[in-house]
C-alpha cells in the first residue's frame, strides 16, 4: 500500500500549533513539551478509558429471590468526586440491574434500557422482558461495542425472576457473560466473593440472611477499597416484584483500626 | 489515541493509571474429545476464570449443535458466546433450507469458514468439535482461532491442551511405543481416560478445575455426565 | 378485466372508501386450498389440505415451519408465502440471537402486519396475495392468528381460510365452545372434520393430501409424519359426512371485514368525480 501513500493516516494539516480541532493546551503545562503533535488520525480513534468510575457491585441469590447492592460513589481517578451516583436500577417487575465501572456509560445504557421497557409497554401485550433476555441483550450490546474497539466501560449484574426461579448473571465490558449464585465485580471480586461463596456453599440463605451478608461485604469493602463509600443502595427482587430500598449508610467502626499494625 | 493525558492534560489526574483497552480476555478452560468407532465423547471443565479470580465454577462449555454434533469451546469467553450463538442460528437456517439437520463434517467445514471470516480480528477461541459422521463413525475436528481445521480421533484443546495432547498421543495414538497393536478403543476406556487426563490437568493448570461436563454422542442420542475435579 | 374505474392502482380510492386492488388481493387467498387452525388450552394445531398441480407433480407443501414454536399454513400465492416465511424466520432468529428467548407470537404477527401494510399503500408495490394461519406457542399459551393480504391480522380461537373454507368455518363456529376443553386428539379430529367439510363428495382425506402441524408446551413445532397422520385420520374415518361438502357454495368470503351486509362486490359509484 505504500505506493498509494497512507490513505488512512494522512499527514497533519499543519505543524507547530495545536492540532486542528484539538483543545487548546495551557502554556507551561507539561503537555506542551510532550509529544505535542497528534496526527489527524488520532481523532478517528475512540476514547478507551473510563473517566468517572464506580466500584464494586454485589449480587447474591437467596431461596426466593436475588439481592443486589452497590455504593453511590463516583470516583474521578482517586478523587471521591460524586457522592450520589445511584447504580441499582429497577428495570421492570422482573428485573433489577446493577452496574459498576464508567458512570457515564451506565447512564447512557440506562436510558436505552428504559426506552426499551417503555416501547415494550406501548406494545401492550402484557409480556415483560425477562432477566435472561436482558442479560443476553446486554452481552450483545457490550460485545458489539468492544468489537468496534469502542467499549462501554462497565460491568453489569442482572438479577431477576426467570419463570419463577431466581436469576443472577453478570456481563463485563467485553461481553463476557456468566451466571452464578454469587457475583461481585471490581475489587469486590477479590474481597467479597470468598465471603459470598462461603455462604452459598453452606446453603439455606433467606432474604434477611442475604441482605445481612451483602451489607457485611459492603462494610468490608468500605474498609479496604479506597474507591468505596459508606452510602449504598440495596435492591431486592422476588416473585412479588422489585424493590430498590432508600439509600442507607454503613456505620464504620474505626476502633478496629488499632488492630492493624504497620511495620 | 484520544486520551486524557495527551489531549486534556489539564484534566489528567496524577496517579491515575491510564488503562489501554484490550478486546480479548483469557478465560481459561480445557476441552478433550475422543472418537471411537460408533461414539464420540467430549468433555470440558466448568471453571470460568480471569487471571487469578474465578468468575464461576459451573460454566458449561459444550454446545449441542444437533443430535449428533457437539462443540467444545474455550478461550475468550465473549468470543465463544458470540460464535456459538451465530453457529446455532446457522444450524437452524440450514435445517429450514434443507429439511434436515447438518451433518458433523458439514458443521466442521462451516465452522472453519466462520472462523476465517474473522481472520483479521479473530475469535480467540480454541474449538474442538465432536460427533458422528455420515457413516455413524465418531469424529473429532480441531481448529486454530483463525479457521485451520483438522480431523482426528482424539484432541485436547484449551488452556491445558498442550499438557494433555502428549498424554493422549501416548495412550490413544500409541505414539513412541514399540510392539503395540492398535485395537479399537472401547467407550468405557475412552471415558475413563478422559476423566484421568482432566484430573492431571487440574493438578497443573490453574485455569482448569471444579468439574467436568461430559457429553457422550452415540446413534441413540447424547448422554450427559458430570465428574468432580479439585476446586482450588 | 376491470370491474370499475377505481381499481387501476392500489393507491386509488373508490368513492365508497374502498381499495379495490387490495380487495382483489383478498380473493387470491380463496384460490388456495383450504387450511384450518385451531387451539385448545395447551396446543395450537394447523391442518391443511394439500393439492397436486397435476398427476405428475408432488403435493404442494402447505405448512412452513418458522421456528421451534411457530409454524404457518398458507393459502394463496405460494411464492409470496415463501417470501413472508423467510422474513418471519429471520425475525425469529434475530430475536433469539439477541434475547436468548423465542419470539412472542403476537409480536411477530405485528411485524408481519406492518410489512404487509407497506405494499397496500405504495404505487410501486402490490399487496401480497397470500393469507396465513399462524400457529404458535409462547408464555401466553397457544395462539392462532390469521393474516390477510389487506394487512389485517386477527387473533383467533379457530379459523379456516382457502377454497370452500366457509363450510369449515361453519363447522368450527358450531363447535367453538368445545375446543378449549378437549384434548389434543379430539382437537385434531375436529380440525379434520372441518377440513373434510370443504371437500367435494368424491374426494376424501388421506395421508397424501393432509398435512398436520402441532405446537404446544414442551412440544416444539412438529409436522406429522405419515404414521402419525394415519393415526389421526383413523379418528374420523368412517364417520358419516355431514352435508357440508355438497352444500358449500364454493369460495365464500374469508376474513371478518368481508361480512359487510349485502353483496357490494361491484360498487357502481353514483358520482364518478366531484370536482369543480
Amino acid at each position: 500500500m505504500a505506493f498509494m501513500g497512507d490513505t488512512m493516516n494522512p499527514a497533519p494539516l499543519w505543524h507547530n500549533g495545536p492540532t486542528p480541532g484539538a483543545f487548546y493546551n495551557f502554556p507551561g503545562n507539561s503537555s506542551t513539551y510532550g509529544p505535542g503533535s497528534h496526527p489527524a488520525s488520532d481523532f478517528k480513534a475512540h476514547s478507551a478509558s473510563p473517566i468517572t468510575t464506580t466500584t464494586t457491585v454485589i449480587g447474591l441469590k437467596f431461596d426466593k429471590g436475588v439481592v443486589i447492592a452497590a455504593d453511590t460513589l463516583g470516583s474521578y481517578g482517586s478523587l471521591a468526586r460524586f457522592r450520589d451516583c445511584p447504580r441499582v436500577m429497577k428495570v421492570n417487575d422482573l428485573i433489577l440491574l446493577g452496574n459498576g465501572g464508567d458512570y457515564a456509560d451506565f447512564q447512557y445504557l440506562k436510558d436505552i434500557i428504559e426506552q426499551k421497557i417503555i416501547d415494550e409497554k406501548c406494545i401492550g401485550d402484557g409480556l415483560q422482558l425477562k432477566p435472561r433476555s436482558l442479560h443476553c441483550w446486554l452481552t450483545r450490546v457490550l460485545y458489539n461495542k468492544r468489537s468496534k474497539m469502542d467499549p462501554l466501560w462497565s460491568n453489569y449484574v442482572v438479577a431477576g425472576i426467570q419463570d419463577g426461579e431466581p436469576f443472577l448473571g453478570a456481563v463485563d465490558k467485553l461481553g463476557t457473560a456468566y451466571e452464578d449464585a454469587a457475583i461481585a465485580t471490581g475489587l469486590g471480586a477479590y474481597m467479597a466473593t470468598p465471603l459470598l461463596r462461603e455462604a452459598v456453599d453452606k446453603g439455606g440463605l433467606d432474604e434477611q440472611g442475604a441482605k445481612a451478608l451483602v451489607q457485611k461485604c459492603l462494610e468490608v469493602l468500605y474498609y479496604r477499597d479506597a474507591r468505596a463509600f459508606q452510602r449504598y443502595q440495596l435492591g431486592v427482587v422476588t416473585a412479588d416484584g422489585v424493590t430498590v430500598e432508600d439509600l442507607a449508610e454503613i456505620t464504620p467502626r474505626w476502633e478496629l483500626a488499632h488492630m492493624i499494625h504497620m511495620k | 489515541m484520544l486520551n486524557v493525558s495527551g489531549n486534556f492534560p489539564e484534566y489528567a489526574v496524577p496517579g491515575a493509571k491510564q488503562v489501554r483497552f484490550e478486546p480479548y480476555a483469557d478465560n481459561g478452560g480445557s476441552v478433550v474429545a475422543i472418537a471411537g468407532d460408533d461414539y464420540a465423547v467430549i468433555g470440558a471443565d466448568t471453571r470460568l476464570s480471569t487471571g487469578f479470580s474465578i468468575y464461576t465454577r459451573e460454566q458449561k462449555k459444550l454446545f449441542k449443535l444437533s443430535e449428533r454434533t457437539v462443540l467444545g469451546a474455550t478461550g475468550c469467553w465473549c468470543d465463544t458466546l458470540t460464535l456459538t450463538r451465530l453457529l446455532q442460528a446457522r444450524m437452524q437456517m440450514y435445517e429450514h433450507d434443507h429439511n434436515k439437520s447438518m451433518s458433523t463434517p458439514a458443521v466442521a467445514q462451516m465452522l472453519s469458514t466462520m472462523l476465517y471470516y474473522k481472520r483479521f480480528f479473530p475469535y480467540y477461541v480454541s474449538n474442538v468439535l465432536a460427533g458422528l459422521d455420515a457413516d455413524g463413525k465418531g469424529c473429532v475436528y480441531s481448529y486454530d482461532p483463525i479457521g485451520h481445521c483438522e480431523r482426528s480421533n482424539y484432541r485436547a484443546g484449551g488452556s491445558a491442551g498442550a499438557q494433555l495432547q502428549p498424554l493422549l498421543d501416548n495412550q490413544i495414538g500409541l505414539k513412541n511405543m514399540q510392539n503395540v497393536t492398535e485395537v479399537p478403543l472401547p467407550r468405557e476406556k475412552a471415558l475413563a481416560l478422559l476423566k484421568d487426563v482432566f484430573i492431571s490437568a487440574a493438578e497443573r493448570d490453574i485455569y482448569t478445575g471444579d468439574c467436568i461436563y461430559i457429553l457422550i454422542i452415540t446413534a441413540n442420542g447424547i448422554q450427559e455426565e458430570k465428574f468432580e475435579l479439585r476446586k482450588d | 378485466m376491470f370491474r370499475n374505474q377505481y381499481d387501476s392502482d392500489v393507491t386509488v380510492w373508490s368513492p365508497q372508501g374502498r381499495l379495490h386492488q387490495v380487495e382483489y388481493a383478498m380473493e387470491a387467498v380463496k384460490l388456495g386450498s383450504a387450511t384450518i387452525g385451531l387451539k385448545n388450552k395447551q396446543f395450537a394445531v394447523l391442518i391443511a389440505l394439500k393439492r397436486a398441480v397435476s398427476e405428475l407433480s408432488a403435493y404442494q407443501k402447505k405448512i412452513i415451519p418458522i421456528d421451534e414454536h411457530i409454524g404457518i399454513s398458507i393459502s394463496g400465492l405460494t411464492a409470496d408465502a415463501r417470501m413472508l416465511s423467510r422474513f418471519m424466520r429471520t425475525e425469529c432468529l434475530n430475536h433469539k440471537y439477541a434475547h436468548d428467548a423465542p419470539m412472542p407470537v403476537g409480536r411477530l404477527i405485528g411485524l408481519v402486519g406492518n410489512k404487509m401494510q407497506i405494499c397496500t399503500q405504495r404505487y410501486d408495490k402490490r399487496p401480497l396475495g397470500v393469507g396465513l394461519l399462524v400457529a404458535g406457542y409462547d408464555d401466553q399459551g397457544p395462539h392462532i392468528y390469521q393474516t390477510c393480504p389487506s394487512a389485517n391480522y386477527f387473533d383467533c380461537r379457530a379459523m379456516a381460510i382457502g377454497a370452500r373454507s366457509q363450510s369449515a368455518r361453519t363447522y368450527l363456529e358450531k363447535h367453538l365452545n368445545t375446543f378449549m376443553d378437549c384434548d389434543l386428539q379430539e382437537l385434531v379430529a375436529h380440525g379434520l372434520r372441518a377440513l373434510r367439510d370443504t371437500l367435494p363428495n368424491e374426494v376424501d382425506l388421506n395421508t397424501k393430501n393432509v398435512s398436520i402441524a402441532i405446537v404446544g408446551p414442551k412440544t416444539p413445532l412438529r409436522i406429522c409424519d405419515e404414521a402419525e397422520l394415519s393415526r389421526f385420520l383413523a379418528l374420523v374415518e368412517g364417520e358419516e359426512r355431514r352435508g357440508g361438502g355438497a352444500s358449500a357454495t364454493g369460495d365464500a368470503g374469508a376474513g371478518p371485514e368481508r361480512d359487510a351486509p349485502g353483496d357490494e362486490r361491484d360498487p357502481q359509484p353514483a358520482v364518478a368525480m366531484d370536482t369543480e
